[in-house]
């Protein structure tokens, strides 16, 4: 644990520091919102549109994270620090899955009022759909932090990433699209299915999050 | 370079701090997308003793550093750090060695002191850290860096900053490459007097000061360019005519 904390302590600090992820994040999606929105020629969004738009720029957006979230150990020497050191190697992993998801919700903070600005008739779903992104935000640093350490390790990672993260993050997508598509309908949030939908995002970051439990000391072992 | 390492008290072998072996190699090979950059290499380190590895560039000096660091799996043969099987019991021997290599594993957007205390913390230094980091910046001149980004620092400061980041956490076993490269003489004075043999720290050196190195170990280890061992033996039966032979591959 208290590796965990110390890595994790350390990634925001450098974080905040530099503003080398989260400002480039949220630049990102307030300029997928103004393509869209003149893309589209559409002021206004509802439903599976309106999820669908705020889901992809989400992904997309912590694909700019994903890939930047393993650079100081890869560059400055931090996978072999903390190898030297007598801690399980997991820590690494949750402290990048916890140090991705800070960034998502961050990004959120700032992303989804804007996009609410641009896009909604009505802010009444904003409130539920923050239980889908808080859970799309676990399932994204869960899956992100292995992929990014995978692709740390090879020599197109900037190709190994997007190809490897995308896929496997499909599921996620679509569950959390089938949850947040009621939650910005045309006229308020129902909540039909929502709590299905729920369930299945919360089984999909357990089983990523023991998945990543699992393997990651295999990841970045010789 | 390393004039100064030539300089120190010889190795305290008569003083070991336990009868485990602090090395003992078998057989130890290692390929890189098969082709062998280690082949055939058994030695034997007491601990406490020091090991000077000498070779050309590529002869796989880094290579048998990062072997023993845990941070390279050998390709075959067995592999046993301060008793302890490599890679088997790798967490064993984690905490327990020190290296310093050429990169100084520091994090360049932290301050020098925000990154001492970062590898403290992961060693479990606990409420000796500051008052250990202090010291140890003390002994290398650079208290008045210690506010300074690690990316500010000069080649022979990050050096230094590295030589307290592999004594941070008092290891048992060193494992210096080059300890003193970019340094000039009265740093690296410094840094060798940080790193100089302790009683039961045991060190293996790479050095390209045949002479120093030399002067500095109880055993030597010569490698050919290929990776084969020319000489493992007593440091005093490898004269540096025959190492410079040997870096020349003429033996």
């Amino acid at each position: 644990m208290t590796a965990f904390r110390v890595i994790l302590a350390k990634d925001l600090r450098i974080e905040l520091r530099t503003l080398e992820s989260v400002p480039a994040m949220a630049l990102f999606a307030v300029t997928t919102f103004v393509l869209f929105r003149y893309g589209l020629d559409r002021s206004s969004l509802a439903g599976g549109l309106a999820a669908g738009v705020l889901l992809a720029t989400v992904l997309f957006a912590a694909i700019i994270a994903v890939n930047r979230l393993f650079v100081a150990e890869r560059e400055e020497g931090g996978f072999d620090a903390i190898r030297l050191a007598p801690v399980d190697l997991t820590a690494l992993w949750a402290a990048k899955a916890v140090a991705l998801f800070v960034y998502l919700l961050a990004l959120e903070l700032i992303a989804v009022p804007i996009f609410a600005a641009f896009f909604l008739d009505s802010w009444a779903g904003i409130g539920p759909l923050a239980a889908v992104l808080v859970l799309v935000d676990v399932g994204l640093g869960a899956v992100g932090a292995l992929v990014s350490s995978l692709a740390a390790s090879s020599r197109a990672r900037d190709l190994v990433g997007p190809l490897v993260l995308l896929p496997l993050l499909v599921p996620l997508m679509i569950a959390a699209a089938n949850a947040a598509q009621p939650l910005l309908a045309a006229g308020g949030p129902s909540y039909g299915d929502v709590g299905k939908w729920l369930l299945i995002l919360a089984l999909y970051d357990l089983t990523f999050a023991a998945i990543g439990y699992a393997v990651f000391d295999f990841v970045v072992e010789d | 370079m390393s004039a100064t390492l030539s300089t120190q008290q010889k190795p305290p072998t008569s003083e070991p701090t336990g009868t485990t072996p602090a090395l003992q190699l078998e057989g130890v090979r290692r390929e890189f997308d098969e082709r062998p950059v280690l082949r055939d290499l058994s030695l034997t380190l007491e601990p406490g003793a020091t090991l000077a590895v000498l070779g050309a560039n590529g002869a796989g000096k880094s290579t048998l550093l990062r072997i023993l660091a845990t941070l390279l799996r050998p390709t075959a043969g067995t592999v046993r750090v301060l008793g302890h099987e490599l890679p088997r019991e790798a967490w064993k021997v984690r905490g327990h060695v020190g290296l310093l290599s050429h990169e100084p594993l520091l994090y360049r957007d932290l301050t020098l002191s925000e990154a001492l205390r970062f590898h403290a913390r992961l060693h479990r230094l606990g409420d000796r850290t500051d008052e250990r980091i202090a010291e140890l910046l003390a002994a290398v001149n650079l208290s008045r860096a210690a506010g300074e980004l690690v990316r500010n620092l000069s080649a022979g400061m990050l050096q230094r900053a590295a030589a307290c980041r592999a004594v941070l956490h008092e290891p048992d076993l060193l494992l210096l490459d080059e300890p003193t490269a970019h340094l000039d003489p009265e740093a690296s004075d410094l840094v060798s007097s940080l790193l100089a043999p302790a009683a039961g720290r045991s060190r293996v050196l790479v050095s390209h000061d045949v002479q120093a190195a030399l002067g500095a170990a109880d055993r030597a280890l010569a490698l050919r360019p290929d990776g084969s061992v020319a000489f493992e033996g007593p440091a005093d039966q490898l004269s540096p005519g025959d190492a410079r032979a040997i870096y020349a591959g003429r033996a």
